[in-house]
């Protein structure tokens, strides 16, 4: 049995957490056809389920007692190990998001067996071995998770979030969870919607316009921001504009920041260090735009522009606006 | 009045390429200088505003090579008052080592001191191994409370209260001390050691332990680095002239009208 523990936003589930299904589903039918099993904590909404069982899941395990509520990572880690009780799984995994390792650590930690965060293929069954991300990303470790059950998050992006090929209807059963006294002493206290929304619009823009170093100042982002309000599009910027202060960190795209997948990425007078590559490398087309033909970002994107950010954006925006008439 | 054990990590300073030792065990740094990762820097510029705020102290550790009393002295140099060194090659290193050796240290400052740090911060992930789960174990070890990714940590006597950005919004979390918190980068704009910083912090003396106890490891095979790719960009053109070549794409992709 593989179980994944789901993360939801405002009862709806997370993406991440469908690509973990997928994931699941590979390592499944490696398996020889072993059931995936989710696990839910707090509210779900009506589709739910029905999204679970289109991505693979055969049950979906619901911890919905009052508790649930509001998130703890203890009691959602003690919820993967109820299932993990029930279910008898000999894989427990979840999505690599801070909130995904956070409760998959404390399953390892509590069960006493190793953890592999951002793990992006596994490479065997037996022993069980996976292939994860790390610097970012630029390298590959390949792990052996010796003991029983194998605990992992899969890195975001790592597969796609794609349907099952032959699904039934998954079956929401309640998951009775006995919690331990310490459990609840972390639980967030107040949750208040600010601007992490602009933060989250950025992860499923279609469109990111970025703005490096190359912007020259906290004035130089106007050209960028117009060209992304006019592809319906935000703005993501690297870490140093946001090192110097020019731009909010939830705006950051990177190891640090957020990790982007749009369609399309226009990285503006970014080079494309390592740790910025991290946040973009799932974009699906790449047009960077920079003064330097050589820089890695040049090198590595789909299209790219030779030209100063603030000659050739500006340029693009009189375009797009004079073909809209 | 706090005192704060503030863990960091000695990382290589990546930025372009990323090479591997021969038997593909680690990275090959023998290029590139060393760093901490920036969760790492924002938690020591995190423990050095709560001494500051509350007249208390930050002591920084790290398990890790000898080499490694370069960052420790970076940390220094930017207000923390204490540091110690657990020497080990890293490369033996899994997080439940690094986790056990941190808590031994915490108990043996309790023990000589007969008072608990009242917080210990961590990066929330290291910049190269990214494991995500060195907290974790650690609160584990000290039967202590652990909030993640927490970008902003104010004390108020025995109470922390903890700021983190997740996707529902702004969490805000209240827990008793002592307790563990990692932290992430975009709370607090590390500060970088002044001249006087390097010079007071070559004087502080560095506390050497050796490990408690054999290292576990973390289950590495193998490192490899994906195949570089051959560069497959398309040229658009120089200059403001490329636009409208910048837009008849746009426009193919279907994200311009």
């Amino acid at each position: 049995m593989i179980v994944v523990y789901v993360e939801t936003v405002g009862g709806v589930v997370a993406e991440v957490s469908l690509e973990a299904v997928a994931f699941a589903r590979t390592l499944a039918a490696a398996g020889g056809g072993i059931p995936v099993d989710a696990v839910v904590c707090g509210p779900l909404g009506d589709a739910g389920p029905k999204e679970l069982a289109e991505a693979g899941v055969r049950t979906v395990l619901h911890a919905d007692a009052g508790e649930f509520d509001v998130f703890s990572g203890a009691a959602h880690a003690r919820a993967v190990l109820a299932a993990r009780e029930q279910t008898r799984a000999v894989v427990l995994m979840g999505g690599g998001t801070n909130r995904g390792n956070d409760v998959m650590a404390r399953v390892a930690t509590e069960l006493d067996v190793a953890m592999a965060a951002n793990v992006v293929a596994f490479e065997g069954l037996s022993p069980f071995t996976v292939t994860r991300q790390v610097v970012g990303g630029a390298a590959l470790e390949e792990v052996r998770l010796g003991s029983r059950p194998a605990v992992f998050s899969v890195a975001g992006h790592a597969v796609e979030a794609t349907p099952a090929e032959t699904a039934g209807p998954a079956t929401l059963t309640p998951l009775a969870v006995t919690l331990e006294p310490g459990d609840l002493t972390v639980r967030a206290v107040s949750v208040e919607a600010v601007d992490t929304e602009a933060a989250g619009n950025l992860k499923s823009a279609r469109v990111v316009v970025g703005a490096g170093r190359g912007a020259g100042g906290p004035e130089g982002f106007g050209d960028a921001l117009e060209l992304a309000e006019l592809l319906g599009g935000q703005l993501g910027v690297s870490r140093v504009v946001t090192s110097l202060g020019w731009r909010p960190h939830h705006e950051q795209v990177g190891q640090t920041g957020s990790r982007i997948s749009p369609e399309v990425y226009i990285p503006c007078g970014i080079s494309g260090a390592i740790q910025h590559w991290a946040g973009c490398a799932s974009s699906k087309v790449i047009l960077a735009v920079n003064t330097d033909a050589d820089a890695p970002m040049m090198t590595k994107a789909t299209y790219a522009v030779v030209g100063d950010m603030h000659e050739v954006v500006p340029a693009v925006n009189e375009e797009i606006r004079r073909r809209r008439g | 009045m706090a005192d704060v054990l503030v863990c960091v990590k000695r990382v290589p300073d990546f930025s372009g390429e990323v090479l591997l030792s021969d038997d593909a065990q680690s990275a090959d740094a023998r290029y590139v200088g060393h760093t901490l990762s920036n969760h790492d820097l924002c938690a020591v510029e995190t423990a050095v505003q709560l001494a500051a705020a509350t007249g208390g102290s930050a002591t920084v550790l790290t398990v890790g090579s000898a080499d490694a009393v370069e960052q420790l002295r970076t940390a220094l140099g930017v207000g923390c008052t204490a540091a110690v060194l657990v020497e080990a090659d890293p490369v033996t290193l899994g997080p439940a080592d690094v986790a056990r050796e941190v808590a031994a240290v915490v108990a043996d400052h309790e023990a000589s001191r007969g008072a608990a740090y009242d917080l210990v911060l961590l990066g929330n992930d290291a910049a190269d191994s990214g494991d995500f789960q060195v907290g974790i174990r650690l609160a584990r070890l000290l039967d202590r409370p652990v909030v993640t990714g927490v970008q902003t940590v104010t004390l108020d006597g025995d109470r922390v209260t903890l700021v983190s950005d997740v996707a529902e919004g702004r969490e805000t979390y209240r827990l008793p001390t002592p307790a563990v918190v990692t932290v992430l980068e975009g709370g607090v704009e590390p500060r970088y050691p002044t001249i006087t910083g390097r010079m007071k912090a070559k004087k502080i003396p560095v506390e050497e332990r050796a490990l408690s106890a054999e290292p576990v490891g973390s289950g590495r095979v193998r490192l490899r680095v994906p195949a570089p790719q051959s560069s497959t960009s398309t040229l658009l053109g120089e200059g403001p002239e490329a636009a409208p070549a910048v837009v008849d794409l746009l426009q193919q992709l279907g994200v311009a009208r």
